[in-house]
């Protein structure tokens, strides 16, 4: 139990007392447990990390160690943080990331539950960092176009219809951040792959290895040891992009068409 | 000062700027296919646009790469958060664009301090960089027709700018990472995640590896090589607030500065014109709004001064839109250096949003009128819910609140054509050359010039060196490695006996703040001595109080990040240095004492036409100038105009 104060001056600290349940965990085999904090002085406009980071100033001041997680834009973007809030990957808000949470969600008192992304292929490397070079692996197999720098045509030789692009768009959108994973009962990776697959799948550049795409890709991710999707929507409920679980069915059914004709047979351009 | 004597050659390629590239290439010897590229080891240290482009590119032609990068997957470099777009001279709106528009458009942008034939080059592969992008899969915006759709940014009268949504730098990222992960998997490339370069390895005066700390477990490795690709990003976070990532860092760079490599235009500092304000110092960044914002929303502030009202219960005629006021031709999209000093002109006699003393209005209520809600919604919803959700109020009814930030660095590593620092075999690319931009970027040219670096420059001048450069066998055995690891670890342990009672950010905070006050938007000679004695000050303060906890054989992001605040204590220095030095006002770079009476940047081509280039020369010892003559052969020196 510690005590920590966002004030820089003397004075009594304004703003509202947050009490935080966190997990730690020393390191990838050691066991972990909740430890219970209490921060004072949080302001409405502070982030949720810029509260953790405060409590870390705290902590080493006293001469414990910092509590580890991971964070790196603070916008939003680049998929590196990641922390189960409350129960919630990502926090109860739609559509953000954990470094986009505002205090402003919370009241005076409030106690805050923060854990890591839990999931088999997500080992815990320590505190609230994971690590998940699994999604690595599963790009590796297939999460590209296979094109050398040098032998591009003209930006404007293929045509691409503007619903294809947006919806390859909307696909594309996605950060890799794992929150899919961490929120699935099954631990299962397919709001991810299916996105880069359905991605790739809208366009006409990715029309010649669609097949071999879909079935490489899932099988690493089943390999992974990642769940199977049973529906669930757990996925599209807490993805910061919003991605739609349609990629997931669309996934299916590159996977299903793959298998059965043949996966150098499937390269029909674009959408249905 | 100590001005140096010594000739630095930027062995421009002979021959009409034209044809400097190609000429190039048939010039200089090459490595065949096959087994005799796999011979070659190649150092890759970052993962963004020019450094995972350039491993990845170098990867399919077959040579071995090491690529390394501090983040847990090399998707999460910093590119990715670039929003608003990437330019290229393809004319696709037949709008009178062309190579030599953009290169002029980018010489002038940056004020006539970049080298010609550097930025010729960077125009004329902007248009490859596209058809690369779009046949690796990247879904840049489109028109109902299926072409590529283009967009305006600062400082230039044509539409060259190529996007997907706001997050261009994320597509663009995802399509370097793509050919990585397809390289990893091909076996040309290793690839070292959270892996931080913590010295360079230099051999009988060539770049001949690195050391890096593993950021998980803490050891410490040797990784040997026949060259060395620095691609780190820029050193934005010297501000402390800044829209960089919270990781971004100067230590890749400092360190090989510190082995020899010259530090070019270290002031040379773009403050972008659309961030959030600033709110309170727990802040750990600012949040940047895209550029492209600037297409559609009209800056301005309360004509009265001291105006607290809110921006709905303003009538329009007691608004003054300063921008559209004072540069008509260019109006909103004037370039980034001169609407974040244009927004600081206003603040500082008192007029500002109500928000703060420290921001201004970006309004969308005519596009609103004129396009709909829909429109708008669609080119900037994304950034219109991140700043509703930092500040609370949505920018659909009220407008935006705004203010410039620290967001790029122009000045970076002296490199030649080839982008070879003053150490040979050390090759500098992206954000961290100095090369391209000169004073002041425009906006949409980062993406550019990461992705020329990276699929094409690196990967041709990095093979006519190994092929030429009879490079001897080195391994990491060698006893220099020896040396540099244990001074590496001798540096760790240091930083964690100190034992005080500051943290990290405590002191990251007051460099922060006095770079801003002092090295920031505007400078003097008084604020800038100053500066350097109060950064010399505060290092002492690092030195003795700095309060760590955690051990260096571990995960220990606090000692991470001391690690690299330490780097930022001494470059925060050289930047005031080399802005006290150059008595002239140039793109980002704006003296008090160097202006024109409406307030306009007054350069000195006479005396300042030069790149300058330090040379580091021990601890606590002043460092000595040396100069590049920069030789404009083929535009003419202006004063920059955007009237």
């Amino acid at each position: 139990m510690s005590d920590s104060s966002a004030s820089k001056g003397g004075s009594a600290p304004a703003g509202m007392t947050i009490h935080l349940k966190v997990w730690r965990q020393p390191g990838r085999r050691a066991p972990g447990r909740f430890v219970d904090y209490t921060v004072h002085g949080i302001q409405k406009e502070m982030s949720l990390l810029e509260m953790l980071d405060i409590l870390n100033e705290d902590l080493v001041r006293k001469g414990e160690e910092a509590l580890e997680f991971d964070s790196d834009c603070r916008e939003g973007i680049c998929g590196t943080c990641g922390l189960v809030v409350s129960g919630v990957a990502h926090g109860r808000h739609a559509g953000t990331t954990t470094c986009e949470i505002r205090m402003r969600q919370y009241q005076d008192g409030d106690t805050i539950t923060i854990e890591p992304f839990r999931a088999g292929p997500f080992p815990i490397v320590k505190d609230l960092v994971v690590d998940r070079e699994s999604f690595d692996r599963i790009q590796r197999k297939g999460g590209f176009i296979s094109t050398n720098v040098g032998s591009a045509p003209d930006g404007n030789a293929v045509l691409v219809p503007k619903d294809a692009a947006d919806n390859a768009m909307d696909a594309a959108t996605c950060i890799g951040c794992g929150a899919c994973v961490a929120a699935c009962p099954n631990a299962s990776a397919s709001l991810f792959v299916s996105a880069k697959i359905s991605q790739f799948a809208w366009l006409p550049q990715g029309a010649p290895e669609r097949g071999r795409r879909a079935l490489a890709m899932i099988r690493q991710m089943d390999s992974e040891g990642f769940g199977d999707c049973s529906n669930h929507g757990e996925c599209e409920a807490v993805c910061p992009k919003q991605i739609s679980i349609q990629n997931i069915a669309k996934m299916r059914r590159e996977y299903i068409k793959a298998a059965w004709v043949g996966a150098d047979k499937v390269r029909s351009t674009g959408g249905e | 000062m100590t001005t140096g004597n010594r000739v630095l050659d930027a062995r421009i390629p002979a021959g009409p700027l034209a044809d400097k590239w190609d000429r190039h290439a048939m010039d200089n010897p090459l490595v065949a296919p096959g087994g005799n590229r796999r011979k070659f080891t190649v150092i890759v240290v970052g993962t963004g646009l020019a450094g995972g482009g350039a491993a990845a590119t170098l990867g399919e032609l077959g040579y071995n790469v090491l690529n390394f990068c501090i983040q847990d997957t090399p998707r999460r470099a910093h590119s990715v958060a670039a929003q608003g777009g990437i330019n290229a001279a393809k004319n696709y709106q037949n709008d009178s664009d062309s190579v030599q528009r953009l290169f002029y458009d980018t010489i002038k942008g940056g004020d006539y301090r970049s080298r010609e034939a550097n930025v010729y080059r960077l125009a004329q592969l902007s248009t490859a960089i596209i058809d690369q992008s779009v046949a690796m899969g990247v879904p840049f915006a489109r028109e109902y027709g299926g072409a590529l759709a283009n967009r305006s940014f600062g400082g230039v009268q044509v539409s060259r700018t190529f996007y997907a949504r706001g997050q261009t730098g994320q597509q663009l990222l995802l399509g370097v990472y793509s050919a990585l992960v397809r390289q990893v998997e091909a076996g040309t490339v290793r690839m070292y995640p959270r892996h931080e370069m913590l010295d360079l390895v230099v051999v009988d005066g060539r770049a001949r590896g690195i050391i890096v700390r593993e950021l998980t477990t803490g050891e410490i490795k040797r990784f040997a090589a026949d060259a060395v690709v620095l691609a780190t990003g820029g050193y934005s976070p010297v501000f402390y607030l800044s829209t960089n990532a919270v990781n971004c860092n100067t230590t890749a760079i400092w360190r090989a500065h510190r082995r020899g490599a010259l530090f070019s235009n270290p002031c040379y500092t773009q403050i972008h014109p659309t961030a959030v304000p600033q709110m309170g110092d727990y802040q750990s960044k600012l949040t940047l709004m895209s550029e492209s914002l600037r297409n559609d929303g009209r800056v301005w502030v309360p004509k009265k001064p001291g105006d607290r009202r809110r921006p709905n219960e303003i009538p329009e005629a007691e608004r003054d839109y300063y921008l559209e006021r004072r540069y008509p031709a260019f109006g909103n999209l004037v370039p980034r250096d001169i609407a974040a000093r244009a927004a600081k002109v206003e603040c500082d006699q008192g007029k500002s949003a109500y928000f703060s003393s420290q921001s201004v209005y970006l309004d969308f209520a005519d596009a609103i009128k004129r396009l709909g809600k829909d429109v708008v919604g669609d080119r900037y919803g994304n950034l219109f819910d991140m700043y509703r959700e930092i500040i609370g109020d949505s920018p659909y009814d009220t407008p935006m609140m705004i203010y410039p930030a620290p967001h790029y660095t122009m000045g970076g590593l002296w490199v030649d054509y080839d982008l070879q620092g003053t150490i040979d075999g050390l090759f500098v690319a992206g954000e961290k050359n100095f090369s391209d931009h000169g004073a002041n970027r425009l906006g949409a040219s980062a993406l550019m010039q990461g992705l020329a670096d990276g699929y094409f420059v690196v990967p041709r001048v990095v093979a006519s060196y190994l092929a030429g450069a009879k490079v001897s066998t080195v391994k990491a055995d060698h006893e220099a490695f020896a040396a540099v690891e244990d001074e590496t670890r001798a540096h760790l342990k240091r930083l964690l006996a100190i034992k005080g009672k500051r943290t990290v950010r405590d002191i990251h905070w007051e460099l922060g703040r006095t770079m801003w006050d002092k090295v920031g938007m505007s400078r003097n000679a008084a604020g800038l001595n100053e500066a350097i004695a109060t950064i010399g000050k505060l290092r002492e303060s690092f030195w003795h109080d700095l309060a760590l906890t955690g051990s260096a054989e571990d995960l220990n992001k606090q000692l991470e990040q001391a690690n690299r605040l330490c780097d930022y204590l001494e470059l925060g220095e050289l930047m005031a240095r080399d802005a006290l030095m150059r008595e002239e006002s140039c793109g980002g770079h704006f003296r008090d004492e160097h202006q024109t009476p409406e307030g306009e940047a007054k350069r000195d081509d006479a005396n300042f036409a030069f790149v300058s280039a330090w040379e580091y020369t021990g601890p606590g010892r002043e460092p000595v100038m040396h100069k590049e003559p920069l030789v404009f052969e083929n535009v003419e020196l202006k004063t920059r105009s955007y009237k």
